[in-house]
């Protein structure tokens, strides 16, 4: 017999792919989508695991350790995770990841004596805080635990940043903020009520070894046009009239009232109006709606609640009669589109007069730094946003970082929350005299998954059950009271399902190459038709060669090494796999196998012990 | 088998002429062992009825005894089908050919089943040139029984304890040629590129198709000393032809003869373009096919893909003068026109 290669199998001469390298820790970490689109990677299948076996406190601590909030953030996160799940892209709908979260802190125990305690005795360095919103409290949660005195500066007399004085009750009680901040607080930070930072250099002479500046972006923008002066009575700057509306100094509004702008700000503010006492509220928005900003669901809530949401309109003027406000002036657009869904061309097509009492503007928001000297080192660049560097937080000024809002503009609470943990991790360096640039690398940790034939640690079994909708309060009840909060939270048949509707895309599909002898089993059983044994290609043609084409270019392929047989190549199209294990149960020779893959974030607290975390 | 049945996804997967997805051709959850080469059969069945655009419901599925005759309730579970006697699948599957020649026919058998209980019948529904697609998934072993060498064993192949066969093979193929088969193919359950066409070309042509295809047991003869193992097959795989299906028969097919290719027109439609690989070989050619086959195996290699093909012969409706109407369509009456009707049918014969 001849020793002979099955020359069916091969193409020669053609360039190929380089077999994937699983040991980059962001290799499987991508193919957990939503906590790779987490500004701070909250490990979410594992979470929504302990809460389907009913370890609400452990799902609630391993949430904590990541994002800080998980009450607060289970209401009001932006969940850039959601529009990254993979159930969306296998079914209709993403998992209620965010939902899920609340359901953790809801049905917790008493979790005060589990987290990080004050320690007995303090290390000496000073850190002070500007700004008691969420990137300062995290840098505290961070740095306190560690022995750092911590003292956050807040102008207002309550905690919370924007989560207490924009984001209103309703949708997220005082009681769910008071209670995490407290946590933080009872770390031995101390928080200055009513003490408003007004000069940079002066607090910068009082000695700290570290300055953290998390202000946000407090100055809303502003909309000049005709009558702006004149009718200044009834216009009111939306995060402003949020503010005073939290803080109880508005107690009451118009009956037509204008919201201009279709943010998420925006639609706070027209669902705070109708809980003030208006009754017709429009949002005005001045492009059509797959240009809105605000977030989906809040969209959603708000028409729920008969908010009508007015698309090409652009405000042209106020109009006064005899001194008052009485309408606005809007001009109407129409746009040109291309292909691809941008604007190429716009014009008016007539105007408008739309009466009102009052109008809020919710179009945006901006830094503001009038109480940072231009001449302590801390340089500006030409907008008058500070120039901060994107790992390490840290300006032009050593020993000053910036975080949240006020280091790269409006963001949200989970991107403030990530800024802190960097930023935290940094002023630890500092303190050390150490570079702040030499950070602990991410790591990936895999264990077997197996438990016995076909048994895993996890539940493979796909849940065919679509999203669960969140119940809420009836609309008349809620339009009375200001701080009744709307959303439910899930009930019990609701927890049961939704947490089976999750992948565990964390448990990971690992290819072991020399154990596979080609049987194609894996292949037929896939049912989502995301394995193929072919020859090796360029990326471009071996994403046409699979069984079912990988058009989605956003989704890594794996590629294995050749294999032993035919020299062919294993290759996986992560982009829908169900994770279901059913290509390792079909594998003779244990192949493929599922891996429960822990993805290691490190914070100071593992940069200070120098190791990875359990 | 899987702790499981696949769940059934199918919002990425496009849709047949019938707006059918590939999930609507599959069946219930296969039991048999993980890496059974017989699942990969399953796939490639459920693949090319899928590409042709067959309705499920226009198949009967029939089979005898066996792990390979387990298979037909992996696929196609909204077809016809029955699992008969031990090799007795090719009389029942005559027997319902007989009275309905509107279905597609899909016998899956195996090397016990065909070669050894119920060599007779394969050999008989050959002759009658029976319209269907006779699938042999091939493993040279009885591994519902635990491994003992089946007749298709190679003199030499061992066991997974290391005893050689001593007697000699059967090949399916020879015999089918040497009996009359119009459709003579081999493939591997390994190679779907090879075996989806020949799966296609096999239920479009008129008459009997046999497709011997090498399906290694994974359990019992997978090792080191077996001729059917995966390692070996893939070794030694070696394929005369390329078989492309083309089921338009208005596509080009001058070209493709000009280029070295050959092309057969299917009785119901369709075009067999076939491409030489590495050696002189024409499947219209049956004595060079019998030669071919009956050669010691040079270099150990495994002869594939489609060995003979000839679309001109009758079947068994067309040869012995069968009515064209399946019977469950004629009405009743006409069916059984009651006891007077025969009684005269009878006086005919005293």
């Amino acid at each position: 017999m001849r020793e002979r290669a099955p020359a069916t199998f091969h193409r020669s001469g053609e360039s190929s792919l380089k077999p994937t390298n699983t040991q980059d820790p962001d290799y499987y970490h991508k193919v957990v989508d939503c906590q790779w689109a987490c500004p701070a990677h909250t490990p979410v299948p594992e979470y929504i695991r302990l809460i389907a076996q009913g370890r609400f406190t452990d799902a609630y601590l391993v949430n904590r350790r990541s994002n800080v909030f998980p009450g607060i953030l289970g209401r009001v996160c932006d969940r850039p995770c959601e529009p990254a799940c993979r159930r969306g892209r296998v079914e209709e709908e993403p998992v209620a990841i965010c939902r899920l979260k609340r359901v953790a802190a809801d049905h917790r125990d008493e979790v005060a004596h589990l987290i990080p305690q004050k320690p007995d005795t303090t290390n000496g360095k000073k850190i002070a805080l500007i700004g008691a919103g969420p990137a300062s409290l995290t840098v505290a949660n961070d740095l306190a635990p560690l022995g750092y005195e911590c003292t956050v500066f807040e102008a207002l007399h309550r905690a919370g940043g924007l989560m207490i004085s924009n984001i209103p009750s309703f949708r997220l009680p005082e009681e769910v903020l008071d209670e995490e901040i407290g946590y933080i607080e009872n770390m031995g930070v101390e928080i200055k009520y009513n003490s408003r930072i007004d000069s940079l250099k002066d607090l910068l002479a009082e000695g700290y070894d570290a300055v953290f500046v998390g202000s946000g972006a407090p100055k809303g923008k502003d909309l000049n046009i005709e009558g702006r002066e004149e009718a200044s009575a009834n216009i009111h700057i939306g995060i402003e009239w949020l503010e005073n509306v939290a803080f109880e100094h508005t107690k009451a509004i118009g009956k037509k009232v204008l919201i201009i702008g279709v943010g998420n700000t925006a639609m706070d503010c027209c669902r705070s109006s109708l809980r003030l006492g208006a009754d017709d509220v429009k949002v005005m928005a001045r492009k059509p709606r797959e240009f809105f900003k605000a977030s989906p669901w809040e969209l959603e809530d708000a028409e729920d609640e008969n908010v009508e949401i007015l698309v090409n309109h652009s405000p042209k003027r106020f109009v006064m009669e005899n001194g008052k406000l009485v309408g606005m002036e809007f001009e109407l657009m129409e746009y040109e589109l291309d292909e691809r869904g941008r604007i190429t061309d716009q014009r008016v097509s007539g105007s408008k007069i739309i009466p009102c009492d009052d109008v809020i503007l919710a179009i945006g928001q901006e830094n503001a730094f009038p109480w940072i000297e231009r001449d302590i080192g801390i340089e500006f660049d030409k907008w008058g946003v500070p120039v901060v560097d994107e790992t390490t937080h840290e300006s032009t000024l050593k020993g000053v970082f910036f975080g949240g809002d006020s280091a790269f503009g409006p963001k949200n609470i989970i991107w403030a929350v990530e800024h802190g943990h960097q930023a935290a991790i940094s002023i630890h360096k500092h303190c050390e005299n150490q570079p702040v640039t030499e950070r602990m690398p991410r790591g990936l940790n895999l264990q077997s998954a197996k438990m016995g034939v076909n048994e895993w640690m996890y539940s493979n079994t796909f849940e065919g059950a679509h999203r669960r909708e969140m119940p809420l309060e009836d609309l008349r009840s809620r339009l009375k009271d200001r701080k009744l909060e709307v959303e439910l939270g899930f009930t019990e048949e609701q927890i049961v399902t939704e947490v089976q509707r999750c992948l565990n895309c964390d448990v990971q599909t690992v290819f072991d190459p020399p154990l596979c002898k080609e049987c194609d089993a894996c292949i037929d059983i896939c049912p989502v038709d995301c394995l193929s044994i072919v020859p090796n290609a360029e990326e471009a043609d071996l994403r046409q060669t699979l069984k079912v084409p990988a058009n989605n270019l956003e989704q890594d392929l794996y590629v294995s090494e050749p294999l032993k047989d035919t020299g062919r190549v294993m290759v996986k199209d992560e982009d829908l796999c169900l994770h279901c294990g059913l290509c390792a149960e079909r594998c003779p020779t244990s192949a493929w196998d599922m891996q429960d893959a822990d993805i290691f974030i490190p914070h100071a607290l593992e940069e200070v012990k120098g190791v990875a975390a359990e | 088998m899987t702790s499981m049945a696949k769940p059934k996804i199918s919002k990425h997967l496009p849709t047949n002429e019938l707006g059918l997805t590939i999930r609507n051709y599959e069946g219930s959850m296969s039991t048999l062992c993980a890496g059974c080469g017989h699942d990969s059969v399953t796939a490639a069945l459920v693949q090319a009825f899928w590409e042709l655009s067959l309705a499920p419901e226009s198949a009967a599925k029939v089979s005898g005894i066996g792990c390979s005759s387990k298979t037909t309730a992996y696929f196609m579970g909204q077809s016809h089908g029955i699992n008969t006697v031990h090799g007795r699948m090719p009389s029942v599957a005559t027997g319902a050919n007989a009275v309905n020649g509107d279905l597609h026919y899909i016998g899956i058998s195996g090397d016990g089943d065909s070669l050894s209980i119920g060599f007779g019948q394969f050999a008989h529904a050959i002759r009658r040139n029976l319209n269907m697609l006779y699938i042999i998934e091939n493993n040279g072993v009885y591994g519902l029984t635990k491994g003992q060498f089946s007749a298709s064993a190679d003199i030499g192949s061992t066991t997974k304890r290391g005893v050689p066969n001593e007697q000699t093979p059967i090949d399916p193929c020879v015999q089918a040629l040497t009996l009359g088969a119009g459709f003579v193919a081999r493939g591997f359950s390994g190679d779907k590129s090879q075996l989806v066409p020949l799966i296609k070309a096999g239920l479009m042509h008129r008459g009997f198709a046999l497709i011997d295809v090498v399906s290694p047991c994974v359990t019992f003869n997978d090792h080191k000393g077996s001729t059917k193992s995966y390692a070996h097959t893939y070794k030694y795989y070696h394929p005369l032809v390329h078989t492309d299906f083309v089921a338009d028969a208005d596509e080009i097919t001058g070209e493709y003869e000009a280029d070295g290719g050959m092309s057969v027109t299917l009785h119901d439609g369709g075009i067999l373009n076939l491409r030489k690989t590495e050696s002189d070989y024409d499947p219209r050619d049956k004595a060079q096919a019998i030669d071919t086959l009956m050669q010691p195996r040079e270099n150990g290699e495994i002869r594939t893909g489609l060995l003979y093909v000839d679309e001109n012969m009758a079947d068994m409706h067309e040869a012995n003068a069968l009515p064209d109407q399946p019977l469950n369509k004629v009405d009743y009456k006409e069916l059984c026109p009651g006891s007077d009707a025969l009684g005269g049918f009878l006086k005919g014969y005293c």
